[in-house]
C-alpha cells in the first residue's frame, strides 16, 4: 500500500497534463534544439520549479511561471516538458 | 568612429535605454553580412563622437532564432569597441546566461543591471560593486525609464571606450559550446550578489491578470479594449485629418493657385493635381500613424499584448499565426499602414510576411467611404447596414482563407514561448518618442512612392492634353477600354473601371474620381449611378473594391517592411487576384440564380 501510494505522488508526468495553481520540478525537457535553447534562456532547467498559472480557453496557450519570469507556451510543446509533481 | 553594440535579451528595456541614449536621433541603416537594417545613432561622449546600434533583443547567442542569427553576423562582422550590455535586474536570475555567453567572446564589456526601480518594487537586491569585481566588469544599476544612475553609467562608458578592442569575434561558435561553465559560474555569481524573495510580491500583476486573462471574461475584456483603441485612434484621428486636410486646400487656393497662374494649364494640373496632392495624400497619413503608435505603445509596453496573444491564440495558432498577428489585423480595419508597421513586434520572420499578407484585406475606412456611398445610393435605408456588414465578413473570411492557404509558404520555424511581463505603464516621453519616430520612418520611406504613384495617375487620367480629364480618350480611360474584356465579366462598366486605376492611390479619392467621370457631384452622383447600375453590379464593384489593392501608401509601406519585391509583388498579385475571382464568382452567380 505504501509503495502504491508512493508511485502516485511521485509519478513523472508532463507540464501539459498540470492543473492550474499546481506545482512541480522539471525533469527533463525532450525538446528540438530551438526550443530546447530557447527554454533554457528562459529559466527552464532541471531541478527548477515551475508552477502552472492558468489554461486558457478552448485548448488555449498555458501561462507558467518559473522563477521571477512568466511564460507563454503552447500545450503542444508543454507536452515535452517532463516533470515531478509535489 | 568608435561603434557601441547595445545587447541584451527581449524585454529588458534596450530601446528605452537607445532612445535615452540617442534622444531619439536615430536612422536605420544596413550593415555587412546581414540583411536586416537596424537603428543607429550618433552621440558625442567626452572628447569624441560615438556611434550607437540598437542590436535585436536575443536569448541566446548561439540560437537559431532570425534574431539570434542577426546578432551573431553582426558581431562577427562588425566587432564593436563595446557592448554595452543590457540585463533586466528582475530577472537577472536567468539572464546572466547571456552574458556569460558574451563574456566569453572577450569583448570590451559594460553591464547596465535596468529596471532597478522595478527590481526594488519587487523586494529583489543586487551587490553590483561585488558582481563587478567577480565578473571583472563595470556594472551599474540604473532606471533607463527614469534616467536614476544613467549619468554614472554613461562616465563609465566613456572610460571604457578608450581601451582597444581586446576581443575579436571570429571562431564565435566554437567557443561558445561551454554551457555546463556558464551554469555553475552563474550560480557561483548569483549566490554572492544577487537575493530574490521566495516569492515575487507583484500582487498587481497577479491580480489584474485574474480579470484579465480570465476564462470567461478575458475575451469580451479584449474584444472592448480593441473597440475603445479603435475608436480613440478615429475620433481624436479624424478631426485632425480633416484639419490637415483644409490646412493643404488653403495653402493651395490661397498661394499656390495665383503663384503657378503663369504657367500653362497642363503644369499647373501637374504641379497642383499631382504632386501637391500626392504630398497631401502622405500628410493625411500622419496624423492616424502618431495616435496608433501612441496608442500601440501603451498596448505593448504595458504588456497587453502578450496577453491579447495569450487570449487569441487557441484560434490564430490554427492559421499560422499569433494573437499579436490578430490585434493588427483589427487594427488594419481602421487603416493597414500603422497595422502593417506594427507587425514589427513580431520577431519570426515567416510569421511577420504571413500577417503582412492578411492585413490589406481588413476593410479599411478609407474604403468604409466608398462602401457608405454606393450603399446610399443603391440599397434601401434598411438594407444597407445588413450590405456593410457583409462587406465586413467577407474581409475576415478572406484573411482567413488567405491565411490557411499561405501557412505553410510562410511556416513559422521559431518557437512559440513567449513572455508575459508584468504590467507597466509607459511614460509620456516613450509615448511621445515612438509616435515620432514611426511617423518619421513612414515619411521617410514612403512620401517618394506615394508621390510619384499619384503623379502617374494624373498623367494617366490627364494625357493626351486634348482630351477631358478621365474621359474615354485619355490613357486611363484607354486601359480602362483595353481592361474592359477583364470586368465585364464581373458587371464592372468603363467608369467604374477608371474609378478603380484612381483607387489605386487610395480609397479616398474613388468617389471624387466617379465624381470628375461622369461630371457630377454629391447627391446628383449617387442618383445617375443608382439609375446606371443594379444592386448586383455595385455589390459585384464593392467586393472588388474591398479586395484588390489597397493603397498606394500600404504598398510603400509593404515593400519598405518587408524590404522584398518578390513579397510586395506576392501580395499585390494575390489581392488583385482574389478579388477578380470573389466578384466574378458573386456576379456570375447571382445572374445565374436570376438576380
Amino acid at each position: 500500500m505504501r509503495y502504491f501510494k508512493f508511485t502516485i505522488i511521485m509519478s513523472a508526468t508532463t507540464l501539459a497534463a498540470l492543473h492550474p495553481g499546481d506545482i512541480a520540478t522539471i525533469v527533463s525537457i525532450h525538446a528540438e534544439e530551438a526550443l530546447h535553447l530557447r527554454l533554457l534562456a528562459l529559466g527552464f532547467r532541471s531541478g527548477k520549479q515551475i508552477e502552472l498559472i492558468r489554461k486558457a480557453s478552448f485548448s488555449g496557450p498555458l501561462q507558467v511561471r518559473v522563477g521571477t519570469t512568466d511564460v507563454m507556451l503552447r500545450r503542444v510543446e508543454a507536452a515535452k516538458i517532463e516533470v515531478l509533481k509535489s | 568612429m568608435k561603434r557601441i553594440a547595445l545587447l541584451g535579451m527581449p524585454n529588458t528595456g534596450k530601446s528605452t535605454l537607445f532612445n535615452r541614449m540617442t534622444g531619439g536621433a536615430a536612422r536605420v541603416g544596413n550593415w555587412p553580412g546581414i540583411t536586416v537594417e537596424l537603428l543607429s545613432g550618433k552621440i558625442l561622449l567626452g572628447p569624441d563622437m560615438v556611434e550607437i546600434i540598437d542590436l535585436p533583443g536575443i536569448y541566446d547567442l548561439h540560437g537559431y532564432s532570425d534574431d539570434e542569427q542577426v546578432v551573431r553576423h553582426f558581431l562577427h562582422d562588425n566587432v564593436p569597441d563595446l557592448a554595452l550590455v543590457i540585463v533586466n535586474t528582475t530577472q537577472i536570475e536567468r539572464q546572466m546566461s547571456l552574458l556569460l555567453q558574451l563574456k566569453q567572446l572577450d569583448m570590451n564589456i559594460v553591464v547596465i543591471l535596468n529596471m532597478a526601480d522595478e527590481a526594488k518594487k519587487f523586494g529583489i537586491s543586487v551587490d553590483a560593486a561585488k558582481m563587478s569585481a567577480l565578473l571583472e566588469m563595470p556594472i551599474f544599476l540604473l532606471s533607463a525609464k527614469y534616467g536614476s544612475g544613467y549619468p554614472e553609467a554613461l562616465q563609465a562608458v566613456t572610460k571604457a571606450l578608450r581601451y582597444p578592442t581586446p576581443g575579436m569575434a571570429e571562431e564565435l561558435r566554437s567557443q561558445l559550446e561551454q554551457d555546463e561553465h556558464i551554469e555553475t559560474e552563474m550560480a557561483r555569481v548569483l549566490k554572492h550578489t544577487v537575493q530574490v524573495p521566495a516569492r515575487l510580491s507583484d500582487n498587481l500583476t497577479d491580480k489584474l491578470d485574474s480579470v484579465i486573462l480570465h476564462p470567461w471574461l478575458g475575451l469580451p475584456i479584449f474584444f472592448a479594449v480593441m473597440y475603445f483603441l479603435f475608436q480613440g485612434i478615429f475620433i481624436f484621428g479624424q478631426p485632425i485629418q480633416a484639419g490637415i486636410a483644409e490646412a493643404f486646400t488653403w495653402l493651395r487656393e490661397t498661394a499656390l493657385v495665383p503663384l503657378l497662374s503663369s504657367l500653362p494649364q497642363a503644369l499647373q494640373g501637374l504641379l497642383l493635381d499631382g504632386i501637391y496632392n500626392g504630398v497631401g495624400t502622405v500628410a493625411a497619413f500622419v496624423p492616424i500613424i502618431v495616435l496608433f503608435f501612441l496608442f500601440m505603445a501603451i498596448v505593448e509596453d504595458s504588456g497587453y499584448l502578450s496577453r491579447a496573444a495569450f487570449l487569441m491564440d487557441a484560434l490564430m495558432a490554427r492559421l499560422g499565426l499569433d494573437g499579436r498577428g490578430f490585434v493588427m489585423l483589427l487594427m488594419g480595419f481602421g487603416c493597414n499602414v500603422p497595422a502593417l508597421m506594427g507587425t514589427r513586434v513580431m520577431r519570426s520572420r515567416a510569421m511577420r510576411l504571413l500577417t503582412m499578407l492578411v492585413i490589406p484585406l481588413s476593410l479599411c475606412s478609407a474604403r468604409l467611404q466608398v462602401f457608405i456611398f454606393f450603399t446610399a445610393a443603391l440599397f434601401s435605408p434598411k438594407a444597407a447596414p445588413l450590405v456593410l456588414f457583409s462587406l465586413y465578413m467577407f474581409s475576415f473570411a478572406t484573411a482567413i482563407i488567405t491565411a490557411l492557404l499561405f501557412k505553410n509558404r510562410f511556416k513559422n520555424t521559431e518557437p512559440f514561448v513567449l513572455e508575459l511581463p508584468p504590467y507597466r505603464f509607459p511614460t509620456l516621453r516613450q509615448m511621445a518618442l515612438r509616435g515620432w519616430l514611426e511617423v518619421r520612418h513612414f515619411l521617410r520611406r514612403a512620401t517618394k512612392f506615394i508621390v510619384v504613384g499619384v503623379v502617374m495617375v494624373w498623367l494617366l487620367t490627364h494625357l493626351p492634353l486634348s482630351a477631358v480629364p478621365a474621359s474615354a480618350d485619355t490613357l486611363a480611360g484607354m486601359i480602362g477600354g483595353a481592361l474592359h474584356p477583364f470586368f465585364a465579366p464581373l458587371g464592372i462598366n468603363e467608369q467604374l473601371t477608371i474609378a478603380l486605376i484612381f483607387g489605386f492611390i487610395a480609397k479616398e479619392i474613388v468617389i471624387g474620381a466617379l465624381a470628375v467621370i461622369y461630371s457630377l457631384s454629391g447627391d446628383a452622383l449617387g442618383s445617375a449611378i443608382g439609375q446606371q447600375l443594379d444592386w448586383v453590379q455595385a455589390y459585384s464593384f464593392m467586393l472588388f473594391t474591398l479586395l484588390y489593392t489597397p493603397c498606394l501608401a500600404t504598398v510603400a509601406t509593404l515593400q519598405s517592411e518587408s524590404k522584398q519585391l518578390k513579397f510586395t509583388l506576392l501580395s499585390l498579385g494575390w489581392s488583385l487576384g482574389l478579388a477578380w475571382l470573389v466578384s466574378f464568382a458573386f456576379y456570375q452567380g447571382a445572374r445565374m440564380l436570376g438576380y
